[in-house]
């Protein structure tokens, strides 16, 4: 186990190196940052001299060495956009996104499974073929296609939610939170359902087929056979032995949430680090660009780590077998 | 002669399992309907089109945000209407699925160009190249797709000059969305490859002395090819998306030569003055090509996949 978590922990840091490369070579490469940084007029010996104080002459190797070593202590530098420091910003902005991912998490959850048990437990209902025929769709339909939908229907022809922004928000500390008002519950209704729609269908999907598959084992014909109630067997029999792949494949779309939210976040005009990463690349904002990326990395990796771990806490067949088979 | 030939290859399609389970299956069919018109329609928009929305003589401000023919004050001449500029919405449609098409299948092609060629190089070279592809796979791949097509579209927006970027915005677009989705491609093939590559036929090729290249080329890689065809079919839809997100976002084709992604853009401004039809007619037709596209792969993948019948 020791030997696993060491192993995954040394992956995880290579992989984060990976990602602080490109984010790297992207300010290195990508333009000159000493010209991002000064007037046109400034004489070429005071470029120099500023390239010197920067360290920006140093070899390269040294100077990731140095890129590394300030993204670990969350420093980017300036937004050439806003002209402030980047880490202000995404403070700023990050609240907005994690409170949206949750709420899309936690409803694509409550919803999703309910129908995925349902849809396996009574596969030939015609409910069931109306859910299957609707995930179809879900699936099919690009994110941002279903908030514009949704804006047309409810905000333009009915006027009942609001269309963008993230209603008025309480300020906690640095944490701003729509959750403590009426407007913020209801700025947030339809950015979380479109950004959960995906994942519910997924989810659903998924809960079905695990239904499916583990109903026709045969410990869950013994349950019936010694006579357990099909509430007990099918909840507390059939639907437990399926969580290990809905913990899985939930906790690795809790990074697919942060990307797509890139999405909702543009079609609701919400004040979110999506937002603020697209506005970024039309403005070719290195910094902003560079720190997204390490973040979202570092987000993508913890994810993937906790789930693998988590995986193999869940499931104790996984404990000897997968030491051997991650190497694969 | 060559008649009877085609003849007797159309005589043996319509018997085969494939034209039974597509004549069998009304999904396939109308999915194949639906598809066929709109890809009909953008490769002849020059033709179909009622109007040409470049055409700068032909649009007049004068006809601009007309609702379409059968609602009150619509123009008969603009059956879905005309945009904030005037240029006739059916036309801009026919167009812009012509510019969705057009990058979502350049993308396929070079994404499975990309990843065939990796694929083979890694399954057949091994060792220190197979696991530095592969890794390199497994990175990109706990990545969403999106980002990474962002991320190289951003790449390429801060490299070229200005002026460049609206005229090659297509290539960009194509190579993002290439390299977002080459490692699909390359994990079959490399999996494929390790199965082949120690069957009879590729030793005693080897043993006569042919070419490993040629080996690789002529005879490995048409026994890799099925399942690839069956990935490209479900990414295309994949890559139709991709391209109309990164429109949407602002950050793909320009509104100058637009897709149906900006068309959506740029309609959804005009969403609130009430000029409903500039952003819903484009979002209508790229939902119907998607759900069309994703239908008829999901058929091809099962048609093709004797274990599921």
């Amino acid at each position: 186990m020791i030997a696993f978590i060491a192993q995954r922990l040394v992956q995880s840091i290579l992989v984060m190196l990976v990602v602080a490369l490109v984010a790297f070579s992207l300010f290195r490469f990508v333009g000159d940052p000493i010209s991002a940084m000064v007037g046109q007029d400034t004489p070429q010996s005071e470029r120099e001299a500023l390239r010197h104080s920067l360290g920006l002459d140093a070899p390269v190797p040294v100077q990731f060495a140095h890129f590394v070593e300030r993204a670990v202590q969350g420093q980017f530098g300036l937004s050439y956009q806003l002209a402030r420091p980047v880490s202000d910003v995404i403070l700023e902005k990050m609240p907005a996104t994690l409170e949206l991912s949750l709420a899309a998490a936690v409803l694509s959850l409550a919803i999703g499974v309910p129908m995925g048990v349902y849809t396996g437990l009574r596969r030939d209902s015609w409910l069931s073929r109306l859910f299957l025929a609707v995930s179809l769709v879900g699936v099919s339909l690009p994110t941002f296609l279903i908030g514009i939908l949704m804006i047309l229907v409810f905000s333009v022809w009915l006027g009942w939610l609001p269309s963008f922004g993230r209603g008025s928000v309480v300020q906690l500390g640095w944490w701003s939170t729509g959750f403590l008002t009426l407007e913020g519950w209801r700025a947030l209704i339809m950015p979380a359902t479109t950004l959960a729609l995906y994942q519910l269908t997924l989810i659903m999907r998924l809960v079905r087929a695990e239904m499916l598959e583990v109903l026709r084992t045969d410990y869950i014909k013994f349950a019936r056979a010694r006579g357990l109630s099909s509430r007990a067997v099918n909840f507390g029999h059939a639907l437990k032995n399926t969580l290990v792949p809905v913990i899985t494949i939930t906790g690795l779309q809790l990074g697919q949430l942060i990307a797509f939210s890139l999405i909702t976040e543009t079609v609701f005009q919400w004040p979110g680090m999506g937002l603020m990463f697209i506005q970024a690349v039309t403005f070719a904002d290195i910094p902003v660009m560079a720190a997204y990326l390490v973040l979202v990395g570092l987000f993508f990796v913890v994810i993937n780590l906790v789930v693998d771990l988590l995986y193999h806490v869940v499931d104790p067949r996984l404990r000897t077998e997968g030491t051997r088979s991650a190497h694969g | 002669m060559a008649e009877r030939a085609a003849m007797g290859r159309l005589r043996r399609f319509a018997d085969s399992d494939l034209a039974y389970s597509f004549l069998h299956s009304p999904i396939a069919i109308v999915s194949a309907v639906v598809a066929l018109a709109i890809i009909f329609g953008a490769v002849f928009a020059p033709l179909v089109a009622p109007y040409n929305p470049f055409d700068l003589a032909t649009v007049s401000l004068l006809d601009a945000s007309n609702p379409p023919a059968w609602i009150e004050g619509g123009d008969q001449a603009h059956l879905l209407g005309t945009d904030g500029q005037g240029r006739d919405v059916l036309s801009a449609i026919l167009f812009g699925s012509r510019v969705s098409l057009l990058v979502g299948a350049l993308s396929v092609v070079f994404a499975m160009v990309l990843g065939i060629g990796a694929g083979l190089l890694a399954g057949w070279r091994g060792g220190l190249i197979d696991a530095f592809i592969m890794r390199s796979a497994d990175v990109q791949l706990s990545f969403p797709a999106i980002l990474v097509a962002l991320l190289v579209d951003g790449i390429a927006r801060s490299l070229l000059p200005h002026e460049l970027q609206d005229r090659i915005a297509v290539w960009v677009l194509v190579v993002a969305i290439g390299l977002s989705g080459w490692v699909q491609f390359a994990r079959t093939v490399r999996g494929s490859t390790l199965v082949e590559r120690n069957k009879e036929y590729i030793q005693a090729a080897r043993i006569i002395g042919v070419h490993p290249a040629r080996i690789v080329l002529t005879h490995l890689l048409p026994n890799v090819m099925t399942p690839v065809l069956v990935i490209a079919t479900i990414y295309l839809a994949n890559a139709i998306i991709t391209e109309a997100t990164l429109s949407f976002l602002g950050v793909g084709v320009p509104p100058t030569e637009p897709s149906l992604g900006t068309l959506i853009r740029v309609g959804n401004n005009f969403l609130f003055s009430g000029e409903w039809w500039i952003t819903l007619f484009p979002s209508i037709t790229l939902g119907l090509l998607i759900l069309s596209v994703n239908l008829l792969g999901d058929w091809v993948r099962d048609a093709l996949n004797p274990r599921l019948r």
